[in-house]
């Protein structure tokens, strides 16, 4: 066994990751274990801008940004959690500029700020300018930025090592294990604290804007050792993904004026969300694609739309939105100054994931009773702050103020006032057995139809419209991929950087989380944010004003369903209107 | 939108490196069924997912953001995810940057690069007292280091340099985009010491201006441009301008 000892373990390099690194970097004794090199992290893909109610173009308060986020988030936020998002949203982004993060100015110096789906002034009269912005590149400059102060606080990486375990001792976290792609040799790091910020898991789906990497890792191996999923159900589809691609065309182009159009060359989103129109929610503006569509107004008769950025001219395009222009151009060859953009909605972001408390800390169940030594915070964890969808911007926001709480109170509190548990006896024996089982086998079908059949399914059944027929079709199939997914077949059974072993275990590890997912929608008999099911329109707030938790079982398909109350504060579920 | 052009069989052929296997690189040729839009990284996992699992490359986001899949395509440095089939040909080579130790087959090992970018202090220095809110800085300020602020750390223009190749101490162009960066930042006070690392032998004097760089950086980065600016600035001793 190669046994590494930190104070803090903190698995993904992220925004989330890095951002309770910079808290901690003097003092305590860091490793930030990923399987990919920093930069290489799916933050850097986040295009638009960071929400934060600086107020430095027109009136904004918290309080407005906080009503957003909740009501965005069709009332499954927990409050007391967005209160949180909003207010502190200011000061850390206040501290990303401190640290560098070339943000664009207005004209006198200050961040510049523009609009945003979903976010308003004065709780709903029309849209503010909140999005604190870095061209339409803001998360790579994020993840940038925080990767320059890691390496000025000189924190120590293990870059390449992916997280195949995690380790719980006598009810308190204690490390996990790790594979070093470099040379397939197994690690156990012990901590007294592990952070998991290992982001999200849109290679479910067969269209999808997340990167390869983004496989549900943390999820999955959490789930594994018994700690529930929450809100897996809520899955959000982007509106505006490039057409069969998927790749994310930001909201920002909206933000800037941008339009969508449907084969009539009609605004249609002003018939379904006359106040914000292309700014309503991004679950709702999926929607009223998916029903143009549906209808007929696609264009050419095909599941596609119209985003026409066109009229903004050439200089604000260029000024604004030139990383997305570009990707219209080079990957469809359309040329945005002139031609609308086909797309369609994407896979884009899980509102769900490990329950933590407002401090991060990974919490077990209804009563929210802490798991110790665990920390969760950036897409993996669900607060909850995006409820039953997320409002744009707030991914990043949710990143740089849970990242950094998590952090403070691991150095603050938890430190200070613990020890480290004793690993279990054999600590990788789980993680060797799997990888040597895996370098081992010589029959069984490879990777690709499980993984081409997984994101198939997925997509056709658990997307932007389900019903419980869809859902129980895609319960069946995830059994049948469960059990084949036992006796799948490398082809390269080496142990210098083995990415297919990497792959698998990433496939595996996404098979564990859509079945919390599928389990989570077909339970949840109602219509909310993202999840919108055709044989339950309407919201329940009597039956399921609640968060789901799902523990695996041994039942392949089956989880055990638990449910926890919304923490509500201030604002009394309505209906939403735009 | 640009008509799919159906699909069509290419030969890609791929510089191997089985370390355990085969103690030396050797070629071999693969062929797929492609369509004119997919990315040569798509061609790739379609050889690794259907035809040989120990094909090896790094990858992620698959649209030229997080710098992953940078290799020397038909002799050139490109990321594999932002190519198109249909501007590839129908025999296409794939190899390994040069001026990388190489791992496995396309996976290079980055640590050396990611050090001389440590070098340079690639990182804001600035001991003045906060302000409260943000520090102030103009549009024109900002306007001044934008493109070097895109850089995604792929390598592609360090691994195509000749200079590079010829010397494995020299910092190369990625470190300097990053000096760059921050000696143009109104905010940043660190210029006197980044200049400095950069004026010595391994600096940026080991530049020849032969744009190699600059066309291969997948971000639009005139990368060549940059060092001349910083070379400037040490001539000088001023950030100030052009």
């Amino acid at each position: 066994m190669i046994y590494h000892k930190f104070d803090v373990v903190i698995v993904g390099a992220g925004g989330a990751g890095l951002m309770s690194a910079m808290q901690l970097a003097q003092g305590a004794s860091i490793a930030v274990v990923s399987k990919l090199y920093p930069t290489r992290s799916h933050t850097g893909a986040a295009q638009g801008g960071v929400a934060a109610a600086l107020g430095n173009l027109e009136e904004d308060h918290w309080k407005w940004h906080m009503f957003d986020t909740v009501k965005g988030g069709d009332y499954l936020v927990d409050q007391d959690a967005g209160e949180v998002l909003a207010r502190e949203a200011i000061d850390a982004v206040y501290d990303l500029e401190h640290w560098g993060l070339p943000f664009n100015r207005t004209p006198d110096g200050k961040i510049d700020q523009r609009r945003f789906g979903g976010h308003s002034r004065n709780f709903g009269e029309g849209p503010v300018r909140r999005s604190c912005y870095a061209a339409d590149r803001t998360g790579h400059m994020i993840l940038q930025t925080m990767y320059q102060q890691s390496v000025k606080n000189q924190v120590q990486f293990f870059n390449e090592y992916m997280m195949i375990d995690l380790l719980i001792n006598d009810g308190q976290a204690c490390g996990i294990v790790a594979l070093c792609l470099r040379d397939g040799t197994i690690h156990t790091f012990h901590g007294k604290t592990i952070v998991l910020a290992t982001g999200g898991y849109g290679r479910a789906w067969r269209i999808t804007s997340n990167a390869l990497a983004c496989t549900g890792d943390g999820m999955a191996v959490a789930y594994r050792r018994g700690v529930p999923l929450e809100d897996m159900e809520m899955y959000q589809f982007h509106p505006t993904g490039l057409y069969k691609i998927g790749i994310l065309l930001s909201e920002a182009a909206r933000g800037e004026g941008a339009y969508l159009l449907n084969n009539e060359g009609e605004r249609f989103c002003i018939r379904y969300a006359p106040t914000m129109q292309e700014l309503a929610p991004r679950d709702m503006v999926s929607r009223f694609i998916v029903q143009e569509i549906a209808e007929g107004r696609g264009i050419n008769g095909k599941d596609y739309v119209y985003l026409s950025v066109a009229h903004l001219g050439k200089e604000q395009i260029d000024a604004k939105l030139p990383d997305i222009t570009d990707f219209a151009r080079n990957y469809l060859g359309v040329e945005p100054y002139y031609e609308p953009v086909p797309i369609q909605p994407t896979a884009h972001y899980a509102m769900g994931g490990i329950p933590t408390d407002v401090e991060g800390r990974v919490v077990m169940d209804e009563q929210n009773t802490v798991l110790p030594g665990l920390y969760a915070a950036g897409e993996v964890a669900c607060v909850s702050v995006h409820g039953a969808n997320r409002l744009g911007t707030n991914s990043l926001v949710d990143l740089i103020v849970f990242g950094r709480r998590a952090g403070k109170h691991i150095g603050a509190k938890w430190l200070p006032e613990s020890d480290f548990a004793p690993l279990p006896s054999d600590p990788d024996a789980a993680a060797t057995e799997m990888v040597e089982g895996l370098l081992s086998r010589t029959t069984g079908e490879t990777q690709e139809s499980i993984r081409a059949e997984l994101r198939d399914m997925m997509m056709e059944y658990v997307g932007v419209v389900r019903n419980d027929e869809r859902l129980q079709t895609a319960t069946t199939k995830l059994v049948e991929l469960k059990e084949r997914f036992k006796s799948i077949r490398l082809m390269d059974r080496t142990r210098t950087f083995n990415t297919e072993l990497m792959e698998v275990i990433e496939l595996g590890n996404l098979i564990e989380c859509s079945e919390a997912t599928i389990a989570g929608a077909l339970a949840r008999k109602e219509s909310r944010g993202a999840h919108y099911r055709t044989d339950f329109e309407k919201r329940d707030d009597v039956n399921f004003l609640s968060h789901t938790l799902a523990y695996r079982s041994e039942t392949p398909g089956a989880p055990d369903l638990r449910y926890k109350p919304v923490v509500i504060t201030e604002f009394q579920p309505k209906e939403r209107k735009y | 939108m640009a008509a799919t052009n159906g699909t069509r069989s290419v030969q890609v052929k791929i510089k191997r490196f089985q370390p355990g296997e085969k103690p030396e690189p050797y070629w071999q040729e693969f062929r797929v069924q492609v369509e004119g839009n997919d990315r040569l990284l798509d061609t790739l996992n379609k050889i690794k997912w259907e035809q040989d699992g120990t094909l090896t490359y790094r990858r992620s986001c698959a649209h030229g953001v997080c710098g992953s899949d940078a290799m020397r395509v038909n002799g050139r440095n490109r990321l594999a995810c932002k190519l198109l089939m249909q501007d590839l040909g129908s025999r296409i080579s794939v190899e390994p940057m040069l001026g990388f130790p190489v791992i496995r087959d396309l996976v290079v090992d980055m640590d050396p690069f990611f050090a001389k970018y440590e070098k340079v202090k690639p990182y804001l220095i600035n001991n003045e007292p906060l302000p409260r809110t943000e520090r102030l800085q103009s549009a024109e300020q900002r306007e001044r280091y934008d493109e070097t602020t895109k850089c995604i750390l792929c390598g592609a223009c360090t691994g195509s340099c000749p200079s590079v190749w010829a010397n494995a101490e020299w910092v190369g162009p990625a470190s300097i985009v990053n000096a760059h960066r921050f000696i143009f930042d109104s905010r940043d006070r660190g210029g006197a010491e980044r200049l400095q690392i950069l004026s010595d032998r391994t600096g940026v004097w080991r530049c020849r201006t032969i744009f190699n760089c600059t066309e291969a950086c997948p971000r639009g980065i005139h990368v060549t441009d940059a060092i001349e600016e910083v070379k400037r600035a040490i001539l000088y001793g001023s950030t100030e301008g052009d």
